[in-house]
């Protein structure tokens, strides 16, 4: 027989006013299981809990009943108080009867009969209640970061300098990302490179980073606080050991018409190279499509110039698994491509603008190995077909951003301010030249940008058309530029010398099958899906996963950068704690019913139900079953539903609970 | 929510409804109706699960077998759900269910399926009254205690 106690509270007049707690009281005492009926005025007062407390004590209690305002209020609150009391908290549950009864309805006699039954249920489930312990599940206080630009460089710092072991992939062969190709950046124009490559030495000298570039991740298995991560190291063709990154090797690779990937095609690098000066780690690799050795077996004079003995021409790809307990996804944006060649057939491409086709017609990231002093033309604004100074440039912001028809129908968000720059970095090389601005709208919310832009146009002259670009022809060595100037009213037509496309921001290539392995989902476009918008803005569905930077949406530095520390530090609380604790109410398997149907493994949105095997005593296997991995399973419920032979059952919402809920009701 | 809800109307039938709403949207969606005062029929009982995906429509039928004149079921808009998508699964498993339900001659207008989100109190307290007052309409559900006993018999 239970020992139920169940204390109705009259939350002042809140309850008691539409609520007859006396009658009440009387019928509740009634109800069989029920130990003691009581009320007070204020139950989540000091008082209130104190009298709970005793209560448990004195009647030795199993179960309790709160009956009072919402659970979403006041739940945590007794059950802590029944806790203090030696009562497992899960035995308690509250009745709804301020927000769904009191508060609702006004007359006292249909009030307070509504009231009895709201707490009859209540006692029907708590008897129903098991005494569950908090899950604890052991953890490798381990963080994997997949992506070294400034936002994985961001996140694999600060988790570094709390004190736990990082391990960071790299695609490329040096971390920097798109960041480290920029010019300046906007609004304070510093030298983009002076600001990251410092943090990049950091990282390679770091003693608790672990860095693998020219790698990807190929697999991952396990869940929260347990993954295992499969790293595929790409042949590098170079020992990294006895390299010592002087430089010989390519200064006589014959090797040199390979378009840099660093310079975006706008300069040339050769088969064995560096990415740029600064890279980190400042070691070559060797571009196999591009080596006259791997590829005819003729050449190697790199082999013979390298006095440590470091190249290796029979390199092979190694695939290595590292054990973490919890993964950061930065793996950032690629530009939108311009032309027709699209890989999403949604995206239809700008085939009018001619990129691709008029060697001037260049992009963002194009114009910004222009205007660097590490790119190709030393930072001189040269124009890609001639090397001519270009006197007149057009540039058009929303290429491919907010245009449903193209397909993209988001704002790209940087491209407002990166334009202005663009402009501005033009103006202060190129004194005479013009820069005009066509744009839908300027968006420069942010610290100073605003003002940066007023200083583009005020200060440096850059001329802004609102209005779109109907058609870029080239004549007579001119590029035509036929727009229209919504503002004056008219068409306008520039005859420019270059023409820079401000093109849209998308995720970058592969960021949906790494979502798909990490079980993190994805929007239409393909950018990373955090778990809420507001409160939960890096943490994703798939515990101990969390993503930053662009990956998740288009963001500026400084974005990419809060976000970054944001996860590290979700990372940080997570292994502070010498388990992960996880809250027990979830589901589990009746494996010796379960007919291994696997209904509920599809049906689980956080894979956390696995196919498994009965085994007897002696290891011999019995049947097949479902079993659900409570390190995973968020307590949703959809497994139990779907379960056609009701093998399968949640702790807190039991069948069995939720039908005697039902079942009280009767008339 | 009128005020004659909470009197017995003329003939005196007060139709008696279950309510299986999610713990994260409409259940907080009802939280705030009382929140904000917003008076409905005291006609309707609640039972919280974690979400609409939990919801076993047999638990419909049961809610029938007790004597309930209307079910209503109610969770997180498409899109919304906390748990990603148990909202569609509950959605898929009702439009099979509600087939084998008319099969068995179950009157559909019955059963109130809606999605109503924790800012949606007013749409809460509507949509209760308007279920309540339909379901006055209709009277009580006895024939679904002729189906029983035909079942039976």
């Amino acid at each position: 027989m239970s020992r139920i106690g169940v204390f109705t509270c009259w939350c002042g007049e809140n309850i008691a006013r539409t609520v007859d707690i006396e009658r009440l009281t009387e019928a509740i005492a009634q109800v069989p299981g029920v130990r003691v009926a009581v009320n007070y005025k204020y139950m989540c007062s000091d008082p209130g809990q104190a009298s709970i407390r005793d209560k448990i004590v004195e009647e030795k209690l199993d179960g309790l009943v709160v009956a009072a305002c919402s659970p979403h209020m006041h739940l945590k609150t007794f059950r802590r108080a029944a806790a203090a009391a030696g009562l497992n908290p899960y035995l308690v549950e509250m009745a709804n009867v301020r927000e769904h009864c009191s508060w609702v309805h006004k007359d006292k006699e249909l009030a307070t009969t509504k009231a009895i039954e709201i707490i009859r249920m209540a006692v029907e489930k708590v008897r129903r209640n098991h005494a569950l312990q908090p899950i604890r599940v052991p953890m490798t206080k381990r963080a994997l970061v997949i992506g070294g630009g400034v936002a994985g460089i961001q996140a694999s710092l600060d988790i570094a300098d709390a004190g736990y072991e990082v391990v960071l992939v790299e695609r490329d062969p040096s971390i920097g990302g798109k960041m480290a190709g920029l010019s300046e950046t906007f609004p304070t124009l510093d030298c983009s490179q002076c600001i990251l490559t410092p943090r990049m030495v950091e990282v390679g000298q770091h003693p608790r980073i672990k860095l693998y570039t020219y790698s990807e991740v190929e697999g991952v298995e396990g869940f929260v606080g347990n993954f295992k991560v499969q790293i595929r190291k790409k042949a590098r063709y170079v020992d990294m050991d006895k390299c010592t990154g002087c430089g010989d090797c390519w200064a006589v690779c014959p090797s040199k018409k390979n378009l840099s990937e660093f310079d975006c095609g706008m300069g040339y690098r050769k088969a064995i190279y560096i990415p740029f000066p600064q890279a980190v780690p400042a070691r070559p690799v060797i571009d196999k499509e591009a080596c006259l050795y791997l590829k005819n077996g003729k050449c190697g004079v790199c082999a013979k110039k390298c006095a440590p003995q470091a190249i290796k021409f029979d390199d092979q790809d190694e695939v290595i698994t590292e054990e973490v307990g919890a993964v950061i996804i930065a793996t950032g944006y690629r530009l939108y491509n311009i032309t027709k060649d699209q890989d999403n057939s949604k995206l239809t491409g700008y085939g009018e603008y001619g990129y691709g086709m008029y060697k001037d017609v260049i992009d963002g990231l194009q114009f910004e190995r222009l205007a660097s002093a590490s790119g190709p033309t030393s930072g001189a604004i040269k124009r890609p077909s001639d090397g001519a100074e270009p006197k007149k440039i057009v540039f058009i912001s929303c290429v491919g951003s907010r245009d449903e028809q193209h397909g993209m129908t988001y704002c790209s968000k940087i491209c407002c301010m990166y334009v202005a720059k663009h402009a501005m970095l033009y103006k202060h090389k190129v004194h005479d030249g013009e820069a005009h601005i066509f744009y839908m709208d300027i968006r420069a919310g942010g610290k100073n940008y605003e003002e940066f832009v007023r200083r583009a146009i005020e200060q440096d002259g850059a001329v802004y058309h609102r209005g779109r670009v109907s058609k870029i022809t080239q004549e007579n060595g001119k590029l035509v530029v036929r727009g229209a100037d919504t503002l004056i009213g008219q068409p306008v037509t520039i005859e420019a010398d270059m023409v820079v496309l401000a093109s849209a921001m998308r995720p970058s290539e592969g960021a949906t099958r790494l979502a798909q392995m990490l079980n993190v989902g994805v929007d239409e476009f393909g950018f990373l899906s955090e778990s809420h918008p507001k409160l939960r803005p890096v943490e994703t569905n798939a515990a101990g996963v969390f993503i930053c930077g662009a990956c998740h949406a288009p963001k500026d530095i400084p974005e990419a950068v809060a976000q970054a520390s944001a996860a590290a530090g979700k990372v940080a609380i997570m292994f502070a704690n010498e388990e992960l604790t996880r809250e027990p109410e979830i589901a589990s398997v009746n494996e010796l019913t379960c007919a291994a149907c696997f209904t509920c493994v599809r049906a689980c949105p956080y894979t956390a139900i696995e196919k498994a095997m009965v085994l007897d005593g002696r290891g011999n296997f019995i049947k097949n079953t479902a079993r659900v991995n409570p390190g995973l399973c968020m307590g949703c419920g959809t497994c139990v539903a779907v379960c056609p032979s009701k093998s399968v059952d949640l702790e807190g919402f039991s069948e069995e609970q939720i039908y005697s809920q039902v079942e009280s009701l009767a008339l | 929510m009128s005020e004659t809800t909470e009197k017995p109307a003329g003939n005196g039938f007060e139709p008696r409804i279950i309510a299986f709403v999610c713990n994260w949207c409409t259940y907080l969606g009802a939280d705030l109706a009382g929140t904000n005062r917003l008076e409905y029929p005291s006609n309707v009982r609640i039972i919280r699960l974690p979400c609409t995906g939990r919801i076993d429509f047999n638990l419909v039928v049961k809610a029938l077998e007790v004597g309930a004149d209307a079910v209503i079921v109610s969770g997180c808009h498409p899109g919304d759900c906390h748990y990603t998508a148990g909202n569609y699964h509950a959605r898929r498993r009702w439009m099979l269910f509600r087939e084998v339900l008319e099969t068995l001659g179950v009157d559909l207008h019955r059963i109130h399926f809606a999605w109503i989100s924790a800012a949606e109190g007013k749409k809460w307290a509507q949509f209760v009254a308007d279920v309540t007052a339909q379901t006055r309409e209709l009277g009580p559900y006895n024939e679904y205690r002729q189906i029983i006993e035909a079942e039976v018999s």
